[in-house]
């Protein structure tokens, strides 16, 4: 029983983090049908930030729960900045293309943001870890959690829902839903469909980078951190239907899960769990598991 | 229409011709001036932070030292032997296939003399076979796995470092002379040749020195991970006497910020085989009671020697770091290029040695480093063997730094198969002919 309850408190502390950055992924192909590459660019800028804006504040002499603060604020000034210099100024000569060829324009953004962030914040590591020990330990059997690990969990469910919100019962989101549906009758309508774009693409970056801001005190803030994250993640919205909000939390369940149970009971599979179970899905379902009921649908 | 014909004085003829000779040496003359190096480590990438450029960095530095003539003797010779020495930066970054095609571009292209470089144990194994064929010259000067050597021989190939089995045979030898209870050790390495290698070294060295402790959890964790919340509750779970790990850089940066407030540290002896790099960016965040080695006797553990005390100042003074393994791997090769070089330089009247001339000097040869007498005893004269340290951590508020206790250095032939026998056989075998142990 301690086991089990070890390996799914694993299991959520793992799909918590992946979901707050597959989920900007999902917001952006659902809404720009765009496979980006380059989210794993942001979330590596929004852990760069908070390391920049933590530092920051403790220069300020804020108090250190204000750090949290800061790190919200980093990951909105990845989003404010990059958004528009990356939509407006690149991707939106893309629209209507090719899929393919978007995959490699965002590939290659990717490629030149991992030179930009070396170029502004240099090789060296960066630590911000003392964010980590705000909200103390908790004792769960055997076990020590940090209690940092738990509030990452409530901020993945606050952001799934308030998206959730905001696309289901707001006016934005019935805009957004149009617009996905046919951007052409959008127009016509009198709906500004380049404004919907860039907010949803500035919302998938906010994601991204505020995934990386909260990841920044569990671990050493420097180049390569962008990699990881974006496979997983990839695997993550497969599973669960590119586009669906639902899907991509569902998605990010099993593959903490599917982790947590290798760690914990085959450990030589770790490195293969999460492929296998996308492999499973997909045999059964192509399209993901919540592609076809929702489809075209976020 | 005829062409018209176009008419030179003879004497004007000759002046030409003598001015196009004597440009034509010129150009000779600095083509021989140059003694060109090709240094390939991570310049971008995972492994860019912590090894390529502290790595480069220490190549830099040489480089304007040895053109001054400022090392210390006898390494004071301006350039090499008198020749200027340039170099050419490769960044190690994508892959083996990727690292295949810059080697050949460095020899035919670049029309380098020597290469140094590759961290990566992969790249090691892809460039090593092309340099052969290519006969042309090539240094390892960081890469850990024993095969290179140990599965084919070269006659243009070497490695200035000893190989990953000192490091995990050095942690073993290390708890046994500490008098270290073991009944259980867990591991966690990453799932990668380095990870793998380290893993079995380590266990099949327990097996000899700790023949009845157990082997708990054994951790595989994908190269870059970042998180290891699920491998920690592994850990904490099945709590044993020894933590063993290998990880490196960003990986094992990310563990230590992870596993530390969580109280792993507190319920085992956690022993890292690689980890100096890490402790001046983790500073107090690197808990005390670490068993650590360096993959040699570099940085904290470095001897005291009046090389190593001006390789440290150097290396303080401009990068404001004091150096780890990254750059005394990359200064002991540079050293005995250096040598090895100055040795076919003279040996060919003065001029610029081939590549064959060039490996006849290297092989087999010893030298002094910063961290202690290199000597190339091993793969037939292409594998260097050297001495090692492990060591404790400690943070030192005062210093505001860790510093490390409890330094216990080993002789090369304490930890280091002798040239006769694979790495692997002679640990399985109980260290057969270590001599010199403490």
């Amino acid at each position: 029983m301690a086991e089990l309850i070890t390996i799914l408190i694993d299991a959520l502390t793992y799909a918590s983090w992946l979901f707050i950055v597959a989920l900007g992924l999902t917001l952006v192909f659902g809404v720009l049908k765009i496979l980006n590459i380059a989210h794993g660019s942001f979330y590596a800028l929004g852990a760069y930030a908070a390391a920049s804006f933590v530092g920051w504040a403790a220069s300020m002499q804020w108090a250190p729960a204000f750090s949290l603060v800061a790190m919200l604020l980093a990951a909105v000034a990845v989003a404010a900045l990059v958004a528009p210099l990356t939509e407006r100024g690149l991707l939106r000569f893309f629209y209507g293309r090719d899929e393919v060829l978007l995959v490699l324009v965002t590939y290659a953004l990717f490629l030149i943001m991992e030179d930009v962030t070396k170029l502004i914040w240099g090789a060296n590591p960066y630590y911000v870890s003392e964010p980590y020990g705000l909200f103390g330990n908790v004792d769960i059997g055997k076990q020590s959690y940090v209690g940092y690990d738990f509030a990452l969990v409530g901020l993945a469910a606050a952001v799934g829902l308030v998206v959730w919100w905001c696309l289901n019962r707001t006016r934005i989101g019935k805009i957004v839903t149009v617009v996905i549906h046919s951007s052409e009758i959008a127009a016509s309508m009198g709906i500004n469909v380049s404004r919907v774009y860039m907010g949803a693409f500035a919302a998938g970056i906010l994601l991204a980078a505020l995934g990386g801001a909260f990841t920044a005190p569990m671990i050493s803030v420097q180049p390569g951190v962008s990699v990881g994250v974006i496979i997983v993640s990839f695997a993550v919205v497969i599973i669960g239907g590119l586009g669906s909000i639902e899907g991509a939390a569902i998605g990010a369940l099993i593959v903490g899960l599917a982790r947590s149970v290798a760690v914990h009971t085959a450990p030589v599979a770790e490195l293969f769990s999460i492929y296998i179970v996308m492999a499973i899905v997909l045999m059964f379902r192509p399209e993901g598991l919540f592609q076809r009921i929702q489809a075209r649908k976020i | 229409m005829a062409r018209p014909e176009i008419r030179i004085p003879a004497h004007r003829m000759l002046r030409g011709l003598a001015a196009a000779a004597a440009l034509c040496a010129a150009a000779g003359a600095q083509a021989q001036e140059t003694f060109k190096v090709g240094v390939v480590s991570f310049l971008s990438g995972q492994a860019a932070e912590s090894f390529g450029i502290p790595a480069v960095n220490g190549a830099k530095l040489l480089l304007e030292a040895f053109n001054k003539g400022a090392a210390p003797a006898p390494y004071n010779k301006p350039g090499f032997g008198g020749i200027k020495l340039e170099f050419v930066y490769v960044d190690e970054n994508g892959g083996a296939t990727k690292q295949v095609q810059e080697l050949r571009n460095l020899y035919d292209r670049e029309k380098v003399d020597a290469v140094v470089g590759y961290v990566s144990s992969g790249d090691c194994l892809a460039v090593a076979p092309v340099a052969e064929e290519m006969k042309k010259f090539l240094i390892l000067y960081d890469c850990g796995t024993p095969r290179i050597f140990e599965e084919r021989s070269y006659q243009y190939v070497f490695r200035t470092a000893s190989h990953a089995a000192m490091d995990n045979v050095a942690l073993g030898r290390y708890l046994k002379a500490k008098n270290v209870k073991i009944e259980t050790f867990n591991m966690i390495n990453q799932d990668y040749a380095w990870g793998q290698d380290s893993k079995k070294d380590f266990t099949w060295t327990m097996e000899k020195l700790y023949p009845a402790a157990k082997l708990g959890e054994d951790q595989l964790p994908k190269f870059g991970a970042g998180q290891y919340g699920s491998e920690i509750s592994a850990l904490m779970k099945t709590t044993a006497d020894v933590t063993h790990s290998s990880l490196w850089g960003g990986d094992l940066q990310a563990f230590v910020l992870q596993a530390g407030p969580r109280g792993l540290f507190k319920r085992t002896q956690v022993v890292f085989s690689a980890a100096d790099h890490v402790l001046p960016g983790l500073g107090d965040k690197m808990p005390d009671g670490v068993i650590l080695g360096a993959r040699g006797a570099y940085g904290l553990m470095s001897p005291k020697s009046a090389l190593n005390d001006w390789w440290w100042d150097l290396y303080s003074k401009a990068h404001n770091v004091y150096p780890v393994q990254a750059p005394y791997r990359m200064v002991q090769a540079l050293l005995g290029l250096k040598l090895a070089a100055e040795k076919a330089i003279a040996a060919n009247g003065g001029k610029k040695p081939s590549p064959e001339q060039l490996a006849a000097a290297l092989r087999n040869s010893e030298w002094d480093s910063p961290a202690g007498r290199i000597r190339m005893s091993n793969g037939g004269g292409h594998q260097a063997t050297q001495d090692t340290a492990i060591g404790k951590t400690r943070y030192d508020a005062a210093k505001k730094m860790v510093v490390i206790d409890d330094i216990m250095r080993f002789p090369a032939s304490c930890v280091n198969p002798p040239a006769t026998m694979k790495s692997e056989d002679w640990i399985k075998a109980g260290f057969q002919g270590a001599s010199g142990c403490p």
